[in-house]
């Protein structure tokens, strides 16, 4: 216990040494003026941060997140149009940084593949329901053998008496 | 001596699973009682013995034996005593034997509560799920051991992760289990079934229970994740395909599939073969989601190569168990007996659609997780799939589906016609054009996406609402009668309008949220004030707080309304020093229809914090609908004993009484 007090201000000074800055944007990041920043928070939800799992430099507290947000912030501010602010910077990082991968000859499945897919999936559905003859069967279908009526007359009567 | 119990219990667990997977199923074709009865001895016996290994496991972690290495590894002794229970599956080897013992207690519920399924059939498929358990017991066993000691012990352990120091997170996993594992016994009665080369209405009706329950659980377990990843990762967000959540959402996507085509094959014994092959499929995916999970291949493809064994092995069981079975599909299901047939414009063939759009939609999920995977092996080139690819393309296939779900329930079996099913929705289609005039007109038609998602929550919930009010006669019958005919509905029913009200309340807070989010970011000093949402938002205090296995810095809100007092709320930030790993702990006020979300950051040199403070419209619903959902699922569940499944209490209590 006396231990634990001796190095709670160890920690809490460890607390201060390791801590990341713990939010994503930074007030002090915030463009003035709105439309831009607007902009800016869009694009940033289109980047992947390159040092995470998964998360978009919008949400990622890492330092190289907000190395790039400020890079965004600063085409915006240069004048560039969205695509061009993301095109600068996926020439730079790769497209490895784009969370919407681009459309190019290696992706061409992934962006036709679930179409594909659906396609298939309705072509099964109509082959199901459209079966020639199906319609006519319809009514005959359901007429049960001599065996199965016996069956079942048996089965509702026991299901009567107990 | 604890540790070397449970490691004997799972050792002696193999040698049972091994003994159920040969013996019932050659009793089963040579006609065996005694044999085939083994199966459910050996399934009981597995639970019990899987029971005490996990009992023993919890023991090393309460006791704080560090003397096992699992132990050692993710857990402390200044760790809160809930931490330690809950640290016994909150890791790789823990996880692991939670999962063999899931599976256990399903096969022994089979074993115990299949008095009347037909012999061959309860050996066979307590064969294939004694199989399944050899598999993963062997994995257990010889790649992820928890009860392997440490020589010499040390003095204290290395904490668990602090993003798994949490209530939520730790119930998080045994339900998502519960589902994934669940759905094995769709898989062996599946494969039980090919082997037989017979599927008819009662097998469907055994089989269907199962599937509901292992639905309702993962339902859960998928809404607890993402629970905790609103409040936990600090930043209000709820979903964010990333992979460990589409390994979990896939499987959901099928096994709700199943779910739908079950009940053809129980109504109409027709899409017999399909069903087979869902079931297969559903738990395949499960597999998968264990894979992506657990080998390290998310990462990188490269992390994988490192310590393949772990990875390797289950991409083994994978492809044994999803091969076997599929090839033993195409090998026996052009044998199986078709159904009837129905007219395009049928129950049955909603259903089918509903299948086609949720498979599609299971597909796009898998690509959209596997492309980066699949691109990065064969061209070694990164790309990333993020949520603006699944907007894109998950999004547009679950529109038709949710227009369709309320039109189906009104359809009837084998033939109908579109006109007779939509004059009786003319009321809900009445509500939901209402509504939609409303937000659009309230917001000056600024909102047309938000309203058109409203319209859609709306259409669900009112659509899900008059199969009730059809059922009650409302407004035709005098109200007496009405009430009647509300006690007489079975269960089933009510579980149906609820599961599907669910998705509507999804959908409507899901709209809100990604239409009328506030975010408000701002520095304030001790006493400082922002404004979010109507809110007014006053940094009261901020303080440092000793918890008992980390430090944490507190700010203290006050919320008010109008100069009304409203809450007073925390944030923290917290820093585990065992770790060396920092978390956010979010305050949240909420009344039920909007969330107020604060996140505290850094103090900036002059006495100021960064406060992150979000409005959150209807962001709740986005929890209560899921909950709804699975609590449908449970309510339909409970109607299962005025069903053939159960004859024994059926006949205390005869099947056509209108009691309760």
């Amino acid at each position: 216990m006396a231990l634990r007090r001796l190095l709670a201000p160890l920690i809490a000074a460890a607390l201060i040494l390791f801590a990341a800055p713990s939010l994503a944007v930074e007030p002090d990041e915030v463009l003035p003026d709105p439309a831009q920043e607007a902009r800016a928070r869009q694009l940033s939800q289109h980047l992947r941060c390159v040092v995470c799992q998964n998360q978009s430099i919008d949400d990622s507290n890492a330092e190289l997140a907000r190395d790039l947000r400020v890079l965004v912030r600063e085409r915006i501010k240069a004048g560039d149009s969205d695509e061009a602010a993301m095109a600068y910077i996926a020439a730079r990082y790769g497209n490895f940084v784009l969370l919407k991968p681009p459309m190019q000859f290696n992706t061409l499945l992934l962006w036709f593949g679930p179409g594909l897919v659906l396609l298939l999936a309705f072509a099964g559905y109509f082959m199901l329901i459209g079966k020639p003859g199906k319609q006519a069967d319809l009514d005959g279908a359901e007429t049960l053998t001599a065996v199965e009526r016996e069956k079942l007359d048996a089965i509702l009567t026991k299901g009567r008496t107990s | 001596m604890v540790a070397e119990v449970g490691h004997f219990a799972l050792i002696l667990t193999l040698t049972l699973a091994l003994a159920q997977s040969i013996l019932p199923i050659a009793g089963a074709h040579l006609g065996d009682l005694k044999l085939m009865r083994f199966g459910s001895s050996a399934a009981v016996g597995q639970a019990v013995f899987l029971t005490v290994a996990f009992a023993a496991l919890i023991a090393c972690y309460v006791t704080s034996d560090f003397s096992v290495r699992n132990v050692v590894e993710n857990s402390n002794s200044a760790m809160p005593l809930i931490y330690k229970v809950t640290a016994t599956w909150g890791n790789h080897e823990g996880s692991m034997l939670l999962w063999v013992l899931i599976m256990a207690v399903f096969g022994a519920a089979v074993a115990v509560f299949g008095d009347n399924l037909p012999a061959p059939l309860k050996a066979r498929a307590l064969a294939v799920q004694g199989m399944l358990g050899v598999g993963f017991l062997v994995f257990v066993l010889f790649t992820s051991n928890p009860f392997i000691r440490l020589d010499p012990a040390v003095p204290d352990g290395q904490d668990l992760n602090p993003l798994l120091q949490d209530l939520g997170l730790a119930v998080h996993p045994p339900f998502l289990y519960l589902g994934y594992v669940g759905f094995s016994m769709a898989f062996s009665f599946s494969v039980a079934a090919l082997i037989e080369g017979r599927v008819d209405a009662s097998w469907a009706r055994w089989v269907r229970p199962w599937v509901l329950a292992a639905w309702c659980f993962l339902t859960i377990g998928i809404t607890l994740g993402s629970y905790w990843a609103y409040y936990e990762l600090g930043w209000g967000g709820w979903w964010f395909w990333d992979p460990v959540e589409n390994a979990s959402f896939m499987p959901w996507l099928t096994g709700t599939a199943l779910l739908h085509c079950a009940l053809v094959v129980e109504r109409r014994q027709t899409l017999v073969n399909w069903t087979i092959l869902l079931g297969i499929l559903t738990f395949s995916l499960s597999l998968v989601g264990t894979f992506l999970v657990r080998s390290g291949v998310l990462t990188s493809v490269h992390s994988f190569a490192v310590d393949p064994a772990r990875g390797v092995f289950v991409l083994a069981l994978l492809v044994l168990i999803s091969g076997g079975a599929l090839a033993l599909y195409a090998y026996r299901a052009p044998t199986l007996k078709q159904g009837t047939p129905f007219a395009p414009v049928s129950r049955e063939s909603s259903l089918v659609l509903n299948n086609v759009l949720l498979v599609s939609a299971c597909a796009t999920v898998f690509i959209g997780t596997f492309y980066p995977l699949v691109i990065e092996v064969m061209s070694n080139d990164k790309i990333s799939v993020g949520p603006p690819f699944f907007n894109m393309t998950f999004v547009p296939m679950m529109i038709p589906l949710l227009l369709l779900m309320v039109v189906g329930p009104f359809l009837k079996w084998k033939r109908d016609t579109i006109r007779e099913a939509l004059a009786k929705l003319r009321r809900p289609a009445i509500v939901t054009g209402l509504g939609l005039s409303a937000i659009l007109l309230a917001t000056f038609g600024a909102h047309a996406l938000a309203a058109f998602g409203f319209g859609i929550a709306i259409w669900v919930i009112a659509g899900s609402l008059a199969i009730l009010a059809r059922r009650m006669r409302i407004g035709q019958a005098p109200l007496a009668t009405s009430l009647h005919l509300a006690r007489i509905t079975p269960r089933s029913v009510y579980g149906l309008v609820l599961a599907h009200a669910g998705i509507g309340v999804l959908v409507a807070g899901i709209t809100a949220m990604s239409a009328w989010t506030e975010e408000e970011l701002r520095k304030l000093p001790i006493g400082g004030a922002l404004d979010v949402g109507g809110y007014r938002v006053t940094l009261k205090t901020v303080e440092g707080v000793t918890g008992p296995n980390y430090q944490a810095e507190r700010a203290v809100f006050d919320i008010s309304s109008d100069d009304q007092f409203v809450s007073t709320i925390f944030s923290e930030r917290r820093y585990y020093p065992v770790r060396r790993t920092q978390t956010t702990e979010a305050g949240i006020h909420t009344n039920l229809i909007s969330n107020v979300y604060l996140a505290i950051g850094e103090e900036s040199g002059s006495k100021e914090w960064t406060v992150r403070a979000y409005y959150h419209p209807l962001a709740p619903w986005i929890w209560f609908g899921p909950m709804i959902m699975a609590l449908g699922g449970f309510i339909s569940l409970s109607d299962r004993r005025f069903r053939v499944g159960a004859p024994r209490r059926a006949r205390a209590a005869p099947v056509l009484a209108p009691a309760e």
